[in-house]
């Protein structure tokens, strides 16, 4: 179990490790997990506790998601790249294989979905997949590995699975809703305004109910997409911490424990390519509906 | 669950390596795909050609392998025609000539024979003469009787 010294209760175990480490403005005036108090015109800084956290507001940023989330992100475009690079129509060996694998299989699915003709779509839906996989891959390293050892190396806080921060999700899936909506009014033009006033009830006097039902429609696909991801790593990424406090309760425990952490793996390892992928599917199909004139 | 800037941190980086992915990712490794399929199916085309040209090579080969066949037994029967043809105008020949050098020498042991008769009649009839001359010595006149005795070898 992570701990800097002192006892920790389960409790307190569990929430320091769904803690982002976050980096923002507290305000002035506020009084610090330490005693101390915040100067006049408030002051950057990394936060303390949830008390802290909560009182930034806005004004933080989750330096562990970020970091993490921009390394994979590195990750997966400089292997892509280098594979883009060395790419010919010569026999492929190796890593050109296998990327070329993920690549045709997006390439399908793509295909399978979107009928109409946008040289974004295919791009956007390998680096969603991909992205995304890789993210949820980092669920599968033991919870305690890297925080731990970032914790003996000062850093307080560390999340180190961006996709079960709901800023990393809603940030893809916001992205995602701002293409739908681009689309949608470059495609359809006026038609999107009668889509969303005349649509199910094709009158008049329903373009208020309309109205109302096609923006719920609308806005529920990115907060969807967002928090279904979110929701299933979150969720997943809990069991393992369970799973790790587990291994705490005494040596009784060692055995069952190891085995639920060996088959929550397996059976995760599922899970995050099933997100995966219909993240990338969702995509897809939302995108495709914005192309759709009807 | 708390919202805050990181949430506009991720969509710029989403935005940053669709970018990068839209612009130096897909389109080569989509390209040299595309391009792989179009060699692998013309190579199968070509395999596919060079097994109906084989085909094509192999009929043609058998039905000159069989004219061949046929142009030989011809040539072998019309050879063997040939030599008995040959054989036969030699015996022919050679009966012919046979009959020819046998006609000559009948016809010189004919001539000898006659010339040998001639000369032994001579000597004949000049013995004879010469016996009688011997026997009648004086009585008879060697040149009157001349021209009866030639007028008798003439005869004979």
């Amino acid at each position: 179990m992570a701990g800097n010294g002192q006892e920790q209760t389960v409790s307190e175990y569990i929430v320091h490790h769904l803690t982002n480490l976050t980096l923002g403005k507290l305000p002035g005036g506020f009084e610090r997990a330490d005693g101390s108090i915040v100067a006049e015109g408030g002051e950057w800084t990394f936060a303390h506790g949830g008390q802290e956290i909560a009182a930034m507001g806005f004004n933080a940023i989750h330096v562990d998601s970020m970091i993490w989330s921009i390394g994979l992100g590195v990750i997966f475009c400089w292997l892509f790249a280098r594979v883009a690079k060395n790419a010919s129509a010569d026999t492929p060996s190796g890593l050109i294989n296998a990327v070329e694998m993920v690549v045709e299989f997006v390439d399908g699915t793509v295909k399978d979905t979107f009928h109409g003709r946008n040289p974004l779509i295919a791009p956007l839906a390998l680096t969603v997949f991909v992205w995304v996989f890789l993210m949820n891959l980092m669920d599968l390293i033991p919870v305690d590995l890297i925080p731990h050892t970032l914790m003996l190396a000062g850093v307080d806080y560390q999340k180190i699975v961006p996709s079960t921060d709901p800023n990393i999700t809603m940030g893809m899936a916001l992205g995602v809703f701002i293409l739908m909506v681009y689309y949608s009014i470059k495609v359809k033009g006026f038609g999107f305004v009668k889509e969303l006033t005349l649509n199910p009830f094709n009158h008049p006097v329903f373009i208020p109910i309309n109205l109302f039902m096609e923006v719920v429609g609308l806005l529920a696909k990115p907060f969807s997409l967002g928090l279904r991801l979110f929701g299933n790593m979150y969720a997943g990424e809990m069991i393992f911490i369970l799973i790790a406090a587990l291994f705490g309760a005494g040596v009784m425990w060692l055995l069952p424990a190891g085995l639920l952490q060996v088959g929550w793996a397996i059976f995760h390892i599922l899970v995050i390519t099933l997100q995966a992928f219909i993240f990338m599917v969702l995509t897809i199909v939302y995108l495709s509906m914005a192309h759709e004139d009807h | 669950m708390n919202i805050n800037l990181t949430l506009i941190g991720q969509m710029v980086a989403f935005v940053a390596f669709v970018a990068f992915c839209m612009r130096y990712v897909w389109p080569p490794i989509v390209a040299a795909m595309a391009e792989r399929q179009q060699k692998i199916s013309e190579g199968l085309a070509a395999a596919d050609r060079a097994s109906h040209d084989l085909d094509l090579a192999k009929q043609e080969a058998a039905k000159k392998l069989s004219e061949a066949k046929k142009e030989a037994a011809a040539i072998v029967e019309s050879a063997n025609k040939r030599a008995s043809q040959i054989v036969d105008e030699s015996k022919q020949a050679a009966i012919v000539e046979a009959d020819r050098v046998k006609a000559a020498a009948t016809a010189e042991i004919e001539q000898e024979r006659a010339r040998t008769q001639e000369q032994l009649m001579a000597k004949v009839s000049e013995l004879a003469v010469a016996g009688a001359e011997k026997i009648l010595a004086q009585e008879i006149d060697a040149g009157k009787h001349e021209q009866l005795l030639k007028q008798l070898i003439s005869e004979a």
